[in-house]
């Protein structure tokens, strides 16, 4: 089956989606302010999530801030340091 | 509306929830071998894990009229050392001939080492030696591109994987395109936080159609919905899609790959 566009018009998907993501959007904006305010140096999370609130300017939003945020190395690391992931690749660790 | 949810993890979760699944339409489900949010102290706890899998949840599910299958494996996170797994995988091939069991999963890398790489690697070659479908877990959030790059790899290595009998699992937008062109299945994981929400899973057939697709809950532990998949259906309907292309994600495609196993049961006879 081939790609398909929504069945409703830009429209209605303001309709069903605008308040939703009006509201992630100002999250998004008190998050930024809340960093600003607090105390010591930032690491290496804020940084990437202000080169991935870059990409919203650009097209397929999603996969351009998925891929900023991934690690860009491709061989295997020799072990790893912990179990868990932080939600953006360190450029330190390159 | 009927559906399947072929990834999700019942040992985490409530009757109750088992309950609620089939009001909303579930009929079958598959059940992976996973991380319980902890390392096992012991090669046997899997053992006990394994019987949990494949006799206690099936009869759990069996009340409400869902059909239960597994999956059997050692997970990613629990694979780095490679001594501890090793002595886990002597246990595998017993537990692959069970009656509900469909394949080796969920497999992959979880921080894209070495060791998981092995591990990962001798999985393939028993999926292969028993001629079993194969449930792939991609790497959380920054590991995710790069793991599903060397999984992708590791399978297309071994001759005798057939990367139509493999699903790579919790894809996003930055991944699935790839899983798709190199043949595999591709799973959507429907998640509140983190992987794909409903909202994003409908993105994401809309850009890439529904051939090779399905959608999960891998309802667990930790922050996860059961219902995600009727929620993705109401999602389709939301947008007007029609029922026929909602089917085939939620209920046909998962069907058709389960189905290669010869265990799988729908329950629609």
């Amino acid at each position: 089956m081939k790609p398909t566009s929504p069945q409703i018009s830009k429209h209605e998907v303001l309709d069903r989606y605008f308040l939703e993501h009006r509201a992630k959007l100002i999250d998004i904006a008190a998050f930024l302010d809340r960093l600003d305010r607090a105390e010591g140096a930032e690491d290496f999370r804020a940084a990437a999530f202000r080169d991935a609130l870059a990409k919203l300017a650009g097209a397929n939003r999603a996969r351009e801030i998925l891929t900023v945020l991934s690690d860009p190395s491709t061989e295997p690391i020799d072990q790893a340091t912990t179990q868990g992931a932080s939600g953006a690749h360190d450029l330190g660790d390159s | 509306m009927r559906y399947i949810d072929p990834h999700i993890h019942m040992v985490s979760r409530t009757t109750d929830d088992y309950e609620r699944m089939s009001l909303a339409g579930c009929v079958a489900i598959t059940e992976p071998a996973f991380w319980a949010g902890y390392d096992r102290s012991s090669p046997e706890g899997f053992r006990d894990y394994f019987r949990q899998l494949t006799d206690t949840e099936p009869k759990r599910a069996a009340k409400y009229g869902i059909n239960h299958h597994a999956w059997i494996c050692i997970n990613p996170k629990e694979a780095e050392d490679p001594g501890f797994a090793r002595d886990v995988l002597k246990l595998v091939p017993e537990f692959l001939d069970k009656p509900n069991v469909l394949g080796v999963g969920e497999i992959g890398l979880n921080k894209n080492t070495r060791n998981e790489l092995a591990i990962l690697e001798e999985q393939i070659a028993i999926a292969a030696a028993h001629e079993t479908l194969i449930l792939v877990h991609t790497p959380h959030l920054e590991d995710k591109l790069k793991g599903t790059r060397l999984i992708m790899d590791a399978v297309k290595a071994n001759a005798n994987i057939n990367p139509g009998r493999v699903l790579i699992d919790h894809v996003e937008e930055h991944t699935v395109g790839e899983v798709l062109e190199r043949g595999f299945w591709a799973g959507m994981t429907l998640y509140p936080e983190t992987k794909c929400t409903p909202q994003r899973a409908a993105d994401i057939i809309e850009c890439f159609g529904s051939e090779r697709l399905w959608v999960n809950s891998a309802g667990d532990w930790g922050p996860s919905d059961p219902l995600a998949v009727p929620k993705f259906q109401r999602e389709m309907l939301g947008r007007g899609h029609n029922a026929g292309l909602i089917a085939k994600v939620t209920f046909d495609n998962p069907c058709a790959f389960l189905s290669m196993s010869g265990r799988f049961d729908a329950g629609d006879d």
